[in-house]
């Protein structure tokens, strides 16, 4: 099948040469089908694309014995996102009850398009108030609170739009005042 | 002329992608590492963190359906937390069932009832329907796992053992707190995430 015709080469050798130089040719197809049949074999057993970790820092346990200091914080540098069912996102800016400037409450998507541009936003104008305050180290905070019907991808995801918006303070926080609650669970 | 045309078409020399094909074959074969079936299969979410998951001193927590399944790297330091859990809880372990541990996958299961999944063929294992590690504040043997494990890390790869936590991505929030509360009873504030890869414009 793979032989190929040699031809004479010359015609003044005499006959034995001629009978060596027909075997000199190996059909290689099957060894081919052979090698390509174990390539796709080890190409779909193998893991390529080894998983990656994000790596998550949370703050101290608080003590219940301890008395808790609470630290003040400009109201006008956070953010706070509820996570709720259905991929459910709320944030409001500032307090609940006193939101700053377009900072109302308000449902957003995850991604590119959702609480992606609100964060870049939100970002640029905390840094204008800062650094007109003098202080252009103090950034935006966010606050995650993941509501209880919130999933593991919406909390992934959330923690993700952090490092790409690249939010130099946020933490998770996992107590709902009734308000929040009420945001997350009705309309 | 059509007739001699068809005989010279009708092989090809197959030398040369032989030789590709081999090439290609023998990296493969060099840079595989062989799929480890998961006790319990998760669908991770994904993100767009390009830091690689460590290969040894990890303790990887797999969660989902509610359940906790506990993996741990290592072969020694395997067999040492498991010494060490047996003494703890009084269940005998032998020799043989020790090396069966170190060398399986992760498991979900009650220490009382561990003995009987290491016995069981690695086939059978991914079948059996583990029910999950308990981790309740009555019986919290996922603490002591991971607890011991850590000490038995440190004994042996004078590291701190880091901890992943792998989430089914429709896993509900509560479920991976629980197991996040238990990590930071222990002071265990900083661990990894496991997430599969997706590009910046998702």
């Amino acid at each position: 099948m793979a032989e190929l015709n040699t031809g004479d080469g010359g015609g003044g050798k005499d006959k034995k040469v001629r009978s060596k130089k027909q075997n000199s040719k190996v059909d290689l197809t099957a060894m081919v089908d052979l090698a390509f049949l174990l390539i796709t074999f080890f190409m779909l057993t193998t893991t390529l694309s080894k998983p990656k970790a994000m790596e998550l820092g949370l703050p101290d346990k608080e003590d219940p014995d301890k008395e808790n200091v609470d630290i003040k914080v400009d109201e006008n540098r956070t953010m706070t996102i509820l996570l709720g069912k259905d991929n459910k996102l709320v944030r409001y800016v500032g307090l609940l009850e006193t939101p700053v400037a377009g900072g109302a409450p308000k449902d957003f998507t995850y991604g590119k398009d959702g609480i992606r541009k609100e964060l870049l936003s939100r970002k640029a104008s905390v840094l204008a108030y800062s650094t007109a305050l003098g202080k252009p180290k103090n950034g935006m905070i966010v606050i995650i609170k993941p509501g209880k019907k919130s999933n593991y991808r919406n909390l992934v995801d959330i923690l993700d739009e952090m490092g790409i918006v690249e939010v130099p303070t946020y933490a998770i926080v996992n107590d709902f005042s009734p308000a929040e609650l009420k945001l997350l669970e009705g309309k | 002329m059509a007739v001699k045309m068809s005989k010279k078409a009708a092989s090809i020399d197959m030398t040369a992608m032989c030789d590709v094909a081999f090439l290609l074959l023998t990296f493969f074969i060099l840079t595989a590492t062989a799929k480890v079936p998961e006790a319990l299969p998760v669908d991770m979410p994904a993100s767009t963190v390009q830091s690689k998951l460590p290969e040894s001193n990890l303790a990887t927590l797999t969660i989902g359906k509610g359940k906790v399944f506990f993996d741990l790297k290592g072969k020694e330091v395997r067999i040492q937390t498991l010494e060490k859990m047996a003494e703890k809880y009084g269940v005998e372990f032998t020799d043989e069932d020790k090396n069966e541990f170190s060398l399986m996958e992760g498991f979900g299961v009650d220490i009382t009832s561990l003995k009987s999944i290491i016995e069981m063929k690695s086939s059978q294992r991914l079948k059996a329907d583990q029910p999950g590690i308990p981790k309740d504040s009555l019986d919290n043997q996922l603490a002591d796992w991971l607890k011991i494990a850590r000490q038995a890390n440190i004994d042996i790869n004078d590291k701190e053992l880091e901890i992943a936590i792998k989430g089914d991505a429709k896993e509900e929030y509560p479920s991976i707190k629980k197991v996040m509360d238990i990590l930071q009873d222990q002071g265990i504030n900083s661990f990894s995430l496991v997430t599969g890869l997706r590009g910046k414009n998702f």
